[in-house]
């Protein structure tokens, strides 16, 4: 159990929160121009980095915001800055 | 002759359970715990721009200012209300009045604005924890730093205590608890069985240890 930095509310048990995936997966710009492949890639195909990773995490017991937070998938500890609203 | 119903608590059966509960952890040394019933009020849920909160208008109607800290709240009309930080737009009003009219007046004025009034007066129902150990027995269930330091009368959270998602408002002589109805149950079996750990221990069975 960790204690995590929501941008709003502060720190608060690891309980409260719930992960979204990655952060560095941006919404295609066209996406009707995708091949199916391309497509396919954007809905299923994640990065599995070990070591820092940048996440989705929503505060879904308090004020259930969407922020972006940097955790290191080794050791499961929040490293970097806590972003509301952006990755 | 139709019966006439009359409005009850929803949590009624709990009444006298909690009076009699607090009045047994009056007689105990050292404990300063009451637990009750929230009265049942009117909630609107206010979701508008923080940058909108601090129009005239808005205030003028709302009858005082939105907390724009976050984890805190501010009486409106002359303390009768409360409104509650939820999130960086989004405010839980309460104050004991009609619910309806409440709702149409303050979405006339949110509504252009790009924000939005609900009622929601049915979805939480609450208890009131009074005294100094109200915080110790919140402080049994929930991770919070709930010292009055950190915790100062004028905040709010919306955290866990025990499984149920709560609303916890910290007022000048204890806090109150604001939980979802179908948590409701949950919650008082809960509160009911965390107060143990402030009851006397029967003669003898101390001795077991």
């Amino acid at each position: 159990m960790q204690l995590i930095r929501c941008p709003w509310c502060g720190p608060r048990e690891e309980t409260e929160f719930h992960p979204g995936g990655p952060a560095t997966v941006p919404y295609p710009a066209d996406p009707a121009a995708l091949s199916d492949a391309d497509w396919a890639r954007f809905v299923f195909v994640r990065p599995n980095p070990k070591g820092p990773s940048r996440e989705w995490w929503a505060h879904s017991a308090g004020c259930r915001r969407w922020f972006a937070a940097e955790r290191d998938t080794r050791t499961h500890r929040f490293t970097g800055p806590m972003t509301a609203g952006a990755p | 002759m139709a019966d006439t119903l009359v409005p009850t608590h929803p949590l009624e059966r709990y009444l006298p359970v909690l009076a009699a509960l607090t009045e047994e952890l009056a007689a105990v040394p050292g404990v300063d715990l009451a637990l009750g019933l929230l009265p049942t009020t009117a909630a609107v849920d206010l979701r508008l721009d923080a940058r909108e909160a601090t129009t005239p208008d808005v205030v003028g109607t709302l009858g005082g200012r939105l907390p724009s800290t976050p984890n805190t709240w501010t009486t409106l009309d002359d303390g009768e209300g409360r409104a509650l930080w939820l999130g960086p737009d989004e405010w839980l009003l309460v104050a004991d009045r009609p619910a309806g009219p409440w709702e149409d007046a303050l979405r006339a004025v949110v509504g252009p604005r790009g924000g939005a009034a609900v009622d929601v007066s049915a979805q939480r129902t609450g208890f009131t924890l009074r005294g100094a150990d109200a915080r110790e027995l919140l402080a049994l269930g929930c991770a919070l730093d709930l010292r009055p330091a950190s915790f100062p009368p004028g905040s709010c959270a919306q955290t866990l205590l025990g499984q149920a998602g709560v609303l916890l408002v910290a007022v000048d002589t204890g806090v109150d608890v604001l939980v979802r109805r179908s948590f409701a149950d949950y919650l008082a079996a809960w509160l009911l069985d965390a107060a143990e750990e402030f009851r006397p221990i029967p003669a003898g069975e101390g001795d077991r240890a």
